[in-house]
């Protein structure tokens, strides 16, 4: 029987990382991610997991700890947000190239600045090139989910790669909510033990980590992450589907929320799919065809499967909490938009800027999207397609 | 043996390298813009030069003695010139007869 709890984001990503029992933790506090490291650390002085944690004195240290550790033969986790992510970027891509498997809670938060703590995806969307998997979470249950899942992707024989999981800053980090646990022998049946191929504590094999890797190699080493990321796709659906059976709870690449037979849909990330489905259903109540598409894993991109799931709408909003500041469109806009053009498929776009800083994102403001989409479809005209919702402006 | 022609398919992951002493096979001779020349007639083999070479230029046999350069690994840094006591080692610049 699972265990029935209610739990905040991070003390549902902290009790994952309880249940999961690293060998190392090496992090530092930095808001709205704080409480992650500082449930584990009681975990670790009540000996309730035998986890080595490492308490460095910044971001960048605790990344090379998860590094080193990872690269003796470790498992290794961390969690971080925003600032935090952004002093380890230099760790993020050694981590990524020497094949870690580190795992991550980022608990997405805008990047200073000016001084900003509350939720956006400017951090995660500021690593999104550098080799990591990323998965993102509606509520503390994904997080936790994803958490349990983690590990088994990242060390798949044909994966290999650090992966980190998202949640968003405060709306689902600090919110209690319930949430269905597993218990922890399953989850420890689940994840299973590391036993890397290559790792240097070995005595039986002398290794190199991290060699001079110049013009006639480095091209083919990221060639190399590129296939890795493509096998991880497969990974993530084989994994979930195993973890289906454990839990009944089913993950896909993304979720579909009445698509089927929409014609107008709504692309989104985390926590605001929530509110999203709250106005497809009222929508829908209206007569209304309106449809939402969840992206569960950003990174791998299943370009070719959400431009296939998208494929009979007649018009798409993307949605980004973020801005790329490129004068054009939204991270997660320009792929989806790129999928579907690579793939044949001209459904009409917008790409909508939103709830930066933390700015609360209402079903009023969601539901506007419906309603300049359902213009879209009626007059055929997109306008500018590069548009911003919940902005002051006269 | 992974070299320049390897397929990327058939590389360790991250360039991992899984055996010991590795660094023989990395030769970085051709870094050197100045070269040194040894004056065999001029050695007495007093043994000062091979300690001070940072790289493994110069090889010593198993008679003791050292021997002509190994320009594989020489990158013309001339530390070992500067503490001949002979003059038995003379910097040239490259390519020059």
């Amino acid at each position: 029987m699972s265990i029935r709890e209610r739990l905040s984001g991070n003390e549902a990503a902290a009790t994952a990382m309880k249940q999961i029992n690293p060998d190392v933790v090496a992090a530092f506090p930095i808001t709205p991610s704080t409480e992650i490291p500082q449930y584990f650390s009681t975990f670790v002085s009540n000996g309730s997991v035998d986890t080595e944690f490492v308490a460095v004195e910044s971001e960048h240290s605790a990344m090379s700890a998860c590094i080193g550790a990872e690269a003796a033969g470790a498992r290794a986790m961390t969690a971080t947000s925003a600032n935090g992510l952004s002093l380890m970027w230099e760790m993020i891509y050694i981590a990524s190239s020497l094949r870690l498997p580190i795992v991550m809670s980022l608990v997405n938060r805008a990047v200073s600045g000016p001084l900003n703590i509350h939720n956006d995806y400017s951090d995660a969307m500021g690593v999104r090139d550098s080799g990591w998997i990323m998965l993102f979470s509606e509520n503390n249950q994904e997080a936790y989910d994803n958490l349990i899942m983690a590990h088994r992707i990242a060390e798949h024989k044909d994966v290999l790669l650090p992966l980190m999981i998202c949640q968003d800053g405060f709306i689902t980090s600090h919110s209690i909510e319930n949430i269905e646990l597993i218990e922890d022998e399953k989850v420890k049946e689940f994840v299973g033990s590391y036993h890397p191929q290559h790792y240097l504590l070995n005595d039986k094999e002398p290794m190199a980590v991290g060699p001079m890797d110049l013009q006639a190699f480095l091209f083919e080493h990221k060639y190399e992450q590129a296939e890795a990321m493509r096998n991880a796709k497969k990974v993530i659906l084989e994994v979930a589907e195993e973890f289906e059976k454990m839990t009944g709870r089913k993950y896909g690449l993304f979720e579909e929320y009445k698509l089927d037979d929409a014609e107008i849909a709504v692309v989104c990330m985390n926590s605001t799919a929530g509110t999203t489905k709250d106005v497809v259903d009222a929508l829908r109540e209206k007569g209304i065809k309106a449809g939402m598409l969840k992206v569960r894993v950003f990174r791998p991109f299943p370009a070719e499967e959400i431009a296939k799931a998208l494929s009979h709408v007649k018009a798409v909003a993307v949605l980004d909490k973020s801005d790329s500041l490129n004068g054009a469109g939204g991270a997660l806009f320009e792929d989806v938009v790129s999928g579907m053009y690579v793939n044949g498929n001209n459904v009409k776009a917008l790409s909508y800027v939103y709830g930066i800083g933390g700015r609360d994102t209402t079903t009023k403001d969601i539901s506007s999207v419906y309603t300049d989409l359902e213009e879209v479809v009626k007059t055929g005209n997109v306008g500018n397609p590069y548009r911003y919702l919940g902005l002051r402006k006269e | 043996m992974i070299d320049k022609n390897t397929p990327a398919d058939k590389l360790t992951i991250g360039g991992n390298i899984y055996d010991a002493g590795n660094a023989r096979e990395f030769k970085t001779g051709d870094w050197r813009s100045i070269k040194p020349i040894f004056l065999s007639e001029k050695c007495k083999q007093c043994g000062l030069c091979f300690p001070v070479c940072p790289d493994d230029a110069i090889p010593v046999g198993k008679d003791q003695l050292r021997k002509d350069f190994d320009y594989d690994y020489c990158k013309g840094c001339g530390v070992c010139a500067k503490v001949c006591p002979f003059g038995a080692i003379e910097m040239k610049t490259e390519g020059e007869n």
